[in-house]
C-alpha cells in the first residue's frame, strides 16, 4: 500500500517537473525565441487536463453520464473574453492571476442552474436533459450577439497590464505558465475533492444509490453538488482559454468540446484519478501533432476510442494499473517477450490501416488540395494497384497474426494472475 | 411509546393489492420476525416502511413520529436502517470505505467537501473498529464486490448498523448461506443488534424460533397470527396456512 503510494507520488512530481521543463527544451537560447507551437500545445494540454479531469468528476467519480459539460468551460470563456474587456478598459480592478476564478465562479454559477435541473435524474434521463442543455446552449450563442458575439464570437486583448507579479502576458511562455499553475491548482482541488465525504459519497451513489439513501444520504444533492463543482473548475478551464487565444467563439461551448471531454477521461481511463490527464495529454498530442500530418487524425481518434471501449474499458491508466499486482511480485518480466511478440503484427495491422486510410484520403481531400502522398521520401502513386495491396494485406494479415499471438498473451497473463492469486492465498 | 407501528398499511400495484391492511406494533428493544411464504408481501412490507416505495394508505410511525410520506433518506436519519434481500454494497469501494460511508452521516460530515476524510481520527477508528467487529480486518482494502457471498452479507450487515439507528430491519439475512454460515451470521446479528429493534424476514424457521421474541405470519399481504413463537407455533390457522405446507 505504501510502496504504490509512494510511487503514486514520484510520478506526480516527475509529471510536475516535466510540464515545467519542456517549454525550455524547444526553447532556442541562441535567439532567445520560445517554441510557439510547443508552447500552444502545452498551453492547450493545460486547459484539456482541467476540462477532462472536471468531466471524470461526473463520468468515473459520480457515475454520471454528462454531454454538456463543454458548456460550462464554454460560459467561463466568453464571461472571461467580458472580464477582460473590462479589466483593460479600467473598469474591472483584477490582476490577471485571478480572473480565472472569475471564470470559475461564472462555470459554476451556470451549473448551479443546469445542474438543478439535470441532477433530478440520472443514467439515461440525466444523459438527455444534460444533451438538451447543451444544444440550448449552443443555440443560445448563436442567438444572443451582444454576450456571445455570433458566428464570430468574442474577443479580447489580454494585456490588461495588471498583474500581481508585474507580468505583461504578452509572450506565449508567461501565458503558459499561468495555465499551469492553474491547471495544478484545479487538479489539487480535484485531487482532493476525492477524498472529502462528498467525493466519497458520489462514488457511493454511483455504485448503489439506493444503499446511499438508505445510509442518510440524498443523492440528488450528491450529484447537484457534485456537478456544480465540476461545472466550477471547467469554467476555469474556459477563462484559460479565452486568455490563451483572445477570442472564444462557438466552438469553446459546443457539442464536439464535450464529447471531446468524454473522449479524453475515457481513452485515459475514469477509474483512476490521473486518467484524464492521461487521455487529455495524449489527445492533444494527436490533434496537434498528428493533425498536421494527416487529414484523417479524427478518423484515428476516432478509431483509438472504439478499441479502448471494446478491449479496455478501464482505459489506458487502467492498462497500467493492471499490471501492478504483477510488477509488485517482480513478475514483470516474464511478459516481456509475449508483449515483443505483440509488436510486430500490431504494427503491420496499423500500418495497413493508416495505409488504407490515408490511400483513401489522398484520393479524395488531398487530391482536392493537389497534395502527393509521400512515404519514406519518396512519393507514393495512390493510382497503382501495389499500395493498396500492400495496405490490405497488411491489414488482414497483420490483424490474423495479432489475434493469434493476442491468444498467447492472454493465456500467459492468465497463468500469471492465478499464479499471484495463489499465493495471495497461502 | 412503540418503536415502530404500523396501522391497516395497505398498497396497490396497478389493480393488485398486495399489502391488505397490516397492522403491527413493534416495541423497543423487540426481536420481531416476520415469516409467511412466497408472494405473501414480506418484501413488500419492508419497502414500505423503509420509504423505498409509497404506501396506498394507511399510517406508519417511527417512534412516534409519522414516516409514511418521507424519502428513505428522512427515514434513515429518524433512526431507521435496512437491509436488502439482494446484497447491497458500493461494488468498487474498499471494504473499509464502505463502512465509512455508512458512519459519515450519522457523524455529522453531511455533504462536506472542505474536510478530508484521512484526517478525521475518530471516524476512521470507528471504521477501523467495526472492521474489526466484522471480522472483516483482513479484506480492508479490496474491493466490495469481490468479496465471498457470506463476507458480503456481514458487511451489509455491518454498514446497516454502522448509523447507529435504533430500528434496523434485516430481510433474509441468510438466504443462501450454509449452516455454519448462517450460525456465524446470527450470532454477529445478535451481538450488534444488542439494545436495538430488530425486524426480520427470515425464511429458516431455527433461526426464527431461535431469535425471535415475537413473530408476526404474513399471508396473502395480511397477518394471520402474531405474537411469541409458542402461540404462534401452535396457532391453528398458521398450520394450516403456512408451518402445516412445510411439514408435509
Amino acid at each position: 500500500m505504501t510502496r504504490s503510494g509512494n510511487g503514486a507520488r514520484w510520478i506526480w512530481v516527475f509529471a510536475v517537473a516535466l510540464a515545467l521543463a519542456v517549454p525550455w527544451a524547444f526553447h532556442n537560447f541562441q535567439t532567445g525565441r520560445d517554441s510557439g507551437f510547443v508552447l500552444s500545445m502545452l498551453s492547450q494540454m493545460g486547459m484539456m487536463v482541467i476540462l477532462s479531469l472536471s468531466y471524470n468528476m461526473l463520468l468515473g467519480q459520480a457515475g454520471l453520464f454528462s454531454l454538456c459539460h463543454a458548456t460550462f468551460f464554454g460560459i467561463g470563456g466568453y464571461a472571461t473574453v467580458h472580464f477582460l474587456n473590462a479589466a483593460g478598459a479600467g473598469s474591472l480592478p483584477l490582476p490577471m492571476e485571478v480572473i480565472p476564478l472569475l471564470s470559475g465562479l461564472t462555470g459554476l454559477g451556470l451549473a448551479l442552474i443546469f445542474g438543478y435541473m439535470a441532477t433530478k435524474q440520472r443514467a439515461t434521463a440525466f444523459a438527455m436533459i444534460t444533451m438538451g442543455i447543451g444544444e440550448l446552449m449552443a443555440t443560445a450563442a448563436l442567438m444572443f450577439h451582444s454576450f456571445f458575439g455570433g458566428e464570430g464570437g468574442v474577443t479580447t486583448n489580454r494585456m490588461i497590464d495588471h498583474s500581481l507579479f508585474g507580468l505583461t502576458y504578452a509572450s506565449g511562455m508567461q501565458v503558459y505558465y499561468l495555465i499551469l499553475v492553474w491547471t495544478l491548482i484545479c487538479a489539487g482541488s480535484m485531487y482532493f475533492l476525492t477524498q472529502t465525504p462528498l467525493g466519497r459519497m458520489a462514488n457511493a451513489t454511483r455504485d448503489n444509490y439506493e444503499r446511499a439513501q438508505f445510509m442518510g444520504y440524498d443523492p440528488r444533492v450528491v450529484r447537484f453538488l457534485q456537478f456544480s463543482l465540476s461545472g466550477l473548475f471547467a469554467g476555469v478551464g474556459g477563462g484559460l482559454y479565452a486568455i490563451t487565444y483572445e477570442i472564444v467563439t462557438f466552438d469553446a461551448l459546443a457539442a464536439p468540446l464535450s464529447a471531446n471531454a468524454l473522449l479524453m477521461a475515457y481513452i485515459g481511463g475514469t477509474t483512476v484519478f490521473g486518467g484524464p490527464i492521461l487521455g487529455a495529454v495524449l489527445i492533444t498530442l494527436l490533434q496537434s501533432g498528428v493533425s498536421l500530418l494527416s487529414n484523417s487524425w479524427l478518423v484515428y481518434v476516432g478509431v483509438l476510442f472504439i478499441s479502448m471501449v471494446m478491449f479496455a474499458p478501464a482505459g489506458l491508466s487502467g492498462l497500467i494499473i493492471a499490471h501492478g499486482p504483477i510488477a509488485a511480485a517482480g513478475r514483470l518480466r516474464r511478459l516481456t517477450v509475449p508483449y515483443l511478440r505483440l509488436v510486430v503484427p500490431f504494427l503491420a495491422l496499423v500500418l495497413g490501416f493508416v495505409g488504407l486510410v490515408e490511400l483513401m484520403s489522398f484520393l479524395t481531400i488531398g487530391a482536392a488540395q493537389g497534395k502527393k502522398l509521400v512515404l519514406f521520401g519518396s512519393a507514393i502513386n495512390i493510382e497503382a494497384t501495389q499500395p493498396w495491396l500492400i495496405s490490405v494485406v497488411c491489414l488482414l494479415g497483420g490483424g490474423a497474426w495479432l489475434r493469434w499471438e493476442a491468444r498467447a498473451f492472454h493465456r500467459v497473463w492468465e497463468s500469471l494472475t492465478a499464479d499471484l492469486k495463489q499465493r495471495d492465498r497461502v | 411509546m412503540t418503536a415502530l407501528s404500523l396501522r391497516d398499511v395497505r398498497k396497490n400495484f396497478g389493480a393488485t393489492e398486495i399489502i391488505r391492511g397490516v397492522t403491527l406494533d413493534i416495541q423497543p428493544g423487540e426481536r420481531h420476525c416476520i415469516i409467511g411464504p412466497n408472494g405473501a408481501g414480506k418484501t413488500t412490507l419492508f419497502n414500505l416502511i423503509s420509504g423505498r416505495f409509497p404506501i396506498t394508505s394507511g399510517e406508519i410511525s417511527l417512534n412516534n413520529t409519522r414516516i409514511d410520506q418521507q424519502p428513505p433518506h428522512l427515514i434513515n436519519r429518524a433512526g431507521l436502517s435496512r437491509s436488502f434481500q439482494i446484497t447491497s454494497i458500493f461494488q468498487r469501494l474498499s471494504v473499509f470505505e464502505n463502512l465509512r460511508c455508512a458512519l459519515l452521516w450519522s457523524m455529522g460530515y453531511r455533504y462536506s467537501f472542505w474536510s478530508a476524510l484521512w484526517r478525521q481520527k475518530a471516524l476512521n477508528e470507528k471504521a477501523e473498529f467495526l472492521l474489526e467487529d466484522l471480522n472483516l480486518a483482513s479484506r480492508r482494502d479490496i474491493p466490495a464486490g469481490l468479496l465471498s457471498y457470506a463476507e458480503q452479507r456481514a458487511l451489509e450487515i455491518g454498514m446497516t448498523i454502522a448509523g447507529g439507528a435504533s430500528v434496523i430491519l434485516l430481510d433474509e439475512p441468510t438466504a443462501g448461506m450454509s449452516n455454519t454460515e448462517t450460525d456465524y451470521a446470527m450470532a454477529l446479528i445478535r451481538r450488534v443488534t444488542q439494545g436495538k429493534t430488530l425486524l426480520m424476514v427470515e425464511h429458516d424457521m431455527k433461526v426464527v424460533f431461535d431469535l425471535a421474541d415475537t413473530i408476526t405470519v404474513l399471508v396473502y399481504g395480511q397477518v394471520i397470527a402474531s405474537g411469541p413463537p409458542e402461540t404462534v407455533r401452535s396457532s391453528r390457522a398458521v398450520q394450516e396456512a403456512y408451518l402445516g405446507a412445510l411439514e408435509e
